[in-house]
């Protein structure tokens, strides 16, 4: 809650005036019912024409001055919620890219975005309902009890009892009705998710002549949700009957009571029927109070996950302070690793274990293993992705972990093994809002990752869109850019994590050669499963397992190494082996 | 073209009355119990002013004749309470029912559509109107149904009562009620436009969001982390901007219309009394009336409401139906394979999936039973479409394709299907535990067969690695698993049922050279004695074969075993030399 009115503060003003205006707006409601009895105690009863009209100017009145006060607290209500909420949205995406992999993995992609949407909408909403409705349905309730009191203080005792019992109805409803309104949530996503499978394995179920199976699963989960529906439908079908009843035999007793009090000139006709209209008014706010309170119950968890995103540390990375000047020797290697572990937050086993290797500057490096076996991990504690677990990375003899990520992306250029490009033009996906980058560096850039074709091919060049997801471009077509992307700011270390895996054999090769060929001759580093793209590397590191269980040249390990050996063949069979 | 949308509406409401046949009289219980409720609930006012017109004066009241109107009231909200509590039951076993056999049947259409269908359509389009759609329908239909019929009644019925009661005070709220309907109008229709701009905006923010914070890792490794927060903070406060348009203009509708109510009452109000002055209605009458006066804006909002509503059910309706009354595809069930050698034959084959792009043509191949046939050449060559072929998951359009002698398109597909192990490059899981999915071909196999299989497969290592072996639950898009072990996962699967013949389209591609070569042996056992199907790239695994195809825009340009190709010096040739010559 407090989280949520450290947002409203901004809005102080229309927060408060917002449920104030609509409370002054109650009040006149409820003068209504008193001014009507006037009409008939007073006008009728003494057949005064003249104070008819004027009263019914009153109500007139009454309407227009209620319209004002509400269109005004609608607005405050509308604005208060809308801009504290856009600023809780803009606060959580700012949050959120302020991330580091492992928090931003510990949320997972999906439910991030959907705190960011639908999480704060409901926020929103629930605060707009709130503001409008918390004082005004409430206090028509309650004022109509308050008005009676003024009619007639033994009448009160009949609101006071309607009221209870109204009360308890309600919440006996809510209360049974909510947790299978949650269940009901679940299997709708549970049958969500079976269509979605159901569409994506067509082929496999279908050759596995699985239908009848899927079938009967998913009559199994309709048949679930179904009796959760009317498990929770034959509590609700009663909330607007009972009500019904519980005010309108409230009307009745009035009614009882009314004649007695009239028999005995306590009170006058017209107060019978003022005591009958609070009755009526109840019923109406009642079930508007009903739908503010599922509202605000829909909106009540989203503030706590909300909250608990922001909350979440964004950066647990630890950032040292630069070493004294002059420790970044002009004569430091361009990449050491020092006895480097690392394991990940969730895995028990190391990723890596005890890794030294040291990089001199312009040379390239080779990086191969199998699946799982640490390349990519080798690469990413490089930029700072995580935290080494045990010894130091040092670029330009300096530890990584002190420099800024600014620093760290001039630094170093990195394609990752996802060939991701944004919604935007070629050319905004190459610069990627570095303004130091001219369209002469792109285009260099372009040419070196063999991407210049690609640019070239399409309609608009440059200015070609790339759609959602690049769907108009080919996975190799996407590597290139991505490629290109990375050179385009000239970085003095180059990764490439298995990011010509879509490419031919001879575009490979091209880019390899191009990539030794570039003027500023970075430090590169190729991960890759192809023997072919790491032999002609300066210097090759064989994994597995996270271990470094060999390196050296092309030729020496072929030579000596057994896994390396392995691998080669696997891709080069041997001369006369069939 | 207004004219066409009408007929294809009437089309619809047509379809959506076959489908509410079975409810008929459900339906009609329904309604009787609307127009009790109506009745019962229009006839309170009534007897309120009846009995105010009991209470003469002090001293003066007509006990037995309020005693039995307070009786009568008692009865007609008993009566109230039973029809509204029974219609709303009745409403909710209709809904619900529908709903759910809307989406059986929509499900069950689903296993059976043609590949072509799944594959031509956006798979999020059809979870839509399974989960959604279904519900908007059935909730629009029910709703709008009910609330227009006793929207209708209310207002019928009201007008009814104040006419008996009054007409020249009748006349007056009938005169007021055009106000009504204007104002709900006027508000309603500029309310829809600045929606739909909120939609829009909320639209390109979300997609934004999206993209950024899925691609989180590329935004930081460029720093580009804080023009993401700009952009973000412009669409934000172009969405503030038009919610706050929104979310007002919609909000005045209760005040103004609550407005229009009170002028009604006023108007009510002053008519009344002064008739009553003049004698021409009891203050009874008078209660009576402004009970009617107070409750009746509230059914021509309802009712304003229902046409949209209804009008997006049948839209709903339309797009459930298109999935329903799909075509079924036809089966013929003359012959039935069993005990299958694997002999497979095409037929001067021909088939395109467009006609105006003929893909594969004259194409004619015998494959003896046993055999192993690798199948190359580049992207869109006509690999995979072969295997489409197949299984029968796209049909051909010229020629035919015979096992074991006998026509494919002769036997039911599921029996065809049976007669095939399959293994796609696109790994598919079901979400649920590594065993559920490693079962899911052959629910019977044991325990110790199962593990047997992922040893072979060098599955059994990873999967033994993981928090709960093989109970660990796995969704299927899940990152924990990569890509090469999902790969060994649908092998493992493979191998617990083994059908005579085997379809490996790229199987392996995702495997590590070393991983696949150790479980070549395991796809040795597998392939002997089967007729097997190889797409692969690797050219290791392409030596192999009995008999290996070079395709290229649908034709097998060559066809031969890996040193016959060789020797005929063609496109394999190059292929091969063009991986194997590399860097020399």
């Amino acid at each position: 809650m407090k989280f949520l009115l450290q947002y409203l503060k901004d809005y102080k003003k229309e927060s408060i005036l917002a449920p104030l205006f609509k409370m002054c707006e109650a009040v006149f409601e409820l003068l209504v019912p008193l001014v009507m009895a006037a009409i008939i105690d007073q006008g009728i009863a003494d057949g005064d024409t003249s104070y008819v009209i004027r009263m019914c100017i009153v109500l007139v009145v009454l309407a227009v001055v209620g319209l004002i006060f509400a269109v005004t607290a609608q607005y405050f209500a509308a604005k208060a919620a809308i801009f504290s909420a856009a600023k809780m949205r803009k606060d959580l995406f700012c949050h959120v890219m302020d991330m580091s992999a492992a928090s931003h993995e510990s949320m997972g992609t999906s439910a991030l975005t959907t705190r960011i949407t639908s999480d704060i909408n409901q926020i929103q909403n629930g605060v707009n309902m709130f503001l409008r409705l918390f004082l005004r349905s409430p206090f028509i309730v309650l004022g109509a009890m308050v008005m009676a009191l003024i009619v007639d203080v033994k009448a009160t005792l009949i609101f006071v009892g309607v009221i209870a019992a109204l009360a308890v109805v309600v919440y006996a409803v809510m209360k049974s009705t909510l947790p299978i309104f949650s269940g009901i949530q679940r299997k709708m996503e549970k049958i969500f998710l079976a269509v979605g499978e159901n569409l994506e394995g067509a082929r496999v179920i279908r050759a596995f002549g699985n239908q009848e199976e899927e079938s009967a699963a998913f009559a199994d989960s309709t048949q679930a949700l179904y009796g959760d529906q009317m498990k929770a439908g034959r509590v609700s079908a009663l909330l607007n009957p009972v009500t019904y009843v519980i005010v309108n035999l409230g009307i009745v007793v009035i009614l009882w009571f009314g004649s007695t009090q009239v028999n005995q000139g306590m009170l006058a006709k017209g107060e019978v029927v003022a005591l009958v209209n609070y009755m009526s008014q109840i019923l109406v706010e009642l079930i508007k109070l009903a739908n503010l309170i599922v509202l605000l119950m829909r909106a009540v968890p989203s503030i706590g996950r909300v909250q608990q995103v922001m909350e979440l540390q964004a950066d647990e990375r630890i950032y040292t302070d630069k070493e004294v000047e002059g420790t970044s020797t002009q004569g430091a290697p361009a990449v050491e690793y020092q006895d480097v572990s690392f394991c990940y937050p969730d895995g028990s086993e190391p990723a890596l274990s005890h890794l030294s290797l040291t990089v001199s500057r312009h040379s390239t490096v080779g990086i191969i293993g199998g699946t799982g076996s640490g390349k990519s991990t080798l690469l990413q504690l490089l930029y700072h992705r995580y935290d080494v677990t045990e010894g130091q990375i040092r670029i330009n003899g300096q530890d990584v972990r002190s420099y800024t990520r600014e620093e760290l992306s001039k630094l170093i250029g990195v394609v990752p093994q996802k060939a991701v490009l944004f919604h935007g033009t070629i050319r905004d996906n190459l610069k990627m809002g570095r303004e130091d980058v001219t369209q002469e560096m792109l285009e260099e850039a372009a040419t070196a990752a063999q991407a210049d074709n690609v640019i070239a091919a399409k309609q608009d060049g440059w200015d070609e869109e790339v759609l959602q997801d690049a769907m108009n471009f080919s996975g190799g077509q996407r590597q290139r850019l991505t490629i290109a992307r990375a050179l385009a700011g000239r970085p003095q270390i180059l990764l490439l994590d298995d990011s010509a895996s879509a490419l031919d054999v001879a575009t490979d090769a091209a880019l390899r050669k191009a990539i030794r060929d570039l003027t500023w001759q970075p430090t590169v580093f190729i991960i890759s499963q192809r023997a072919s793209s790491v032999m002609d590397a300066d210097w090759i590191v064989v994994l597995e397992d996270g271990v470094c269980v060999g390196s050296g040249t092309h030729e020496t390990l072929l030579r000596d190494n057994e896994v390396y050996q392995e691998i080669y063949y696997s891709q080069f069979p041997k001369e006369g082996q069939q | 073209m207004e004219k066409n949308k009408t007929s294809r509406q009437t089309e619809v409401i047509k379809r959506v009355l076959v489908e509410l046949r079975p409810y008929g009289k459900h339906m009609l219980a329904s309604l009787v119990c609307a127009v009790f409720t109506v009745w019962f609930t229009l006839l309170i006012p009534v007897l309120t002013g009846q009995a105010i017109d009991c209470m003469v004066g002090s001293g003066d009241i007509r006990v037995d004749a309020l005693v039995m109107i307070l009786k009568r009231m008692a009865v007609v909200v008993a009566g109230t309470f039973f029809f509204q509590w029974a219609m709303n039951r009745i409403n909710n076993y209709i809904t619900y029912h529908i709903t759910r056999d809307m989406r059986r049947k929509a499900f069950d259409q689903m296993l059976v559509m043609p590949i072509r269908e799944i594959d031509s359509h956006s798979h999020g389009d059809y979870m839509s109107r399974i989960a959604t759609d279904a519900d908007v329908f059935s909730d629009g239909l029910l709703m709008g149904f009910t609330q227009l019929f006793t929207g209708v009644l209310t207002i019928f019925g009201t007008v009814f009562f104040m006419v008996r009661l009054s007409l020249p005070i009748a006349l007056v709220v009938i005169i007021l009620t055009p106000v009504s309907l204007l104002v709900a109008k006027f508000v309603a229709s500029r309310t829809y436009a600045m929606f739909q701009l909120q939609a829009k905006h909320r639209g390109v923010q979300t997609a934004y969001a999206d993209e950024m914070i899925a691609n989180q890792q590329v935004v930081s490794v460029f720093s580009y982390n804080e023009k993401a927060k700009e952009v973000f903070g412009e669409l934000n406060d172009q969405l503030a901007d038009s919610s706050l348009k929104a979310t007002f203009y919609s909000s005045l509708t209760n005040p103004s219309t609550r407005f229009v109510n009170s002028l009604i009452y006023s108007g009510v109000g002053v008519a009344g009394a002064l008739l009553a002055i003049a004698g021409g209605i009891t203050v009874g009458g008078l209660t009576s009336f402004l009970g009617y006066a107070s409750q009746y804006s509230k059914p021509f909002n309802e009712i304003s409401g229902v046409v949209t509503e209804l009008q997006n059910a049948i839209a709903c309706a339309a797009r459930i139906f298109e999935i329903i009354d799909a075509e079924p595809v036809e089966e013929n069930d003359t012959n039935r394979l069993e005990d299958v050698k694997g002999q497979i034959t095409f037929e001067d084959v021909a088939f395109s999936y467009e006609p105006s792009k003929p893909l594969i043509e004259h194409l004619n191949l015998r494959v003896m039973p046993g055999q192993r046939i690798a199948i190359v050449g580049p992207t869109g060559s006509g690999k995979t479409t072969l295997i489409n072929l197949l299984m029968r998951f796209y049909d051909t359009t010229g020629g035919r394709i015979l096992i074991d002698g006998v026509d494919i398109r002769t036997v039911p597909r599921t029996n065809l299907r049976e007669q095939f192990g399959m293994v796609l490059q696109e790994t598919w899981l079901k979400e649920g535990t590594i065993r559920q999915n490693l079962l899911f071909a052959n629910p019977n196999a044991t325990e110790q067969e199962m593990i047997r299989a992922a040893k072979t497969s060098h599955a059994h290592e990873f999967i033994k690695r993981l928090p709960k072996g093989y109970d660990t639950y796995i969704k299927g898009d899940d990152g924990n698993l990569s890509q090469g072990e999902k790969q060994l996962l649908c092998i493992t699967r493979l191998m617990l049922a083994l059908p005579p013949m085997l379809i490996l389209d790229e199987a392996t591609s995702s495997i590590d050279t070393r991983t696949e070569m150790k479980i070549q042996a395991a796809f040795a056992t597998m392939m002997e004695g089967r007729t097997t199907f190889v797409v692969a790239h690797r050219l290791s695994t392409i030596r192999e074969a009995d008999v290996i195809l070079y395709m290229q825009n649908g034709k097998v340009m060559e066809q031969g075993n890996h040193e016959e190709l060789l020797q005929m010096n063609g496109y394999y040739a190059k292929l091969y030399r063009s991986q194997f010559a590399l860097e020399k």
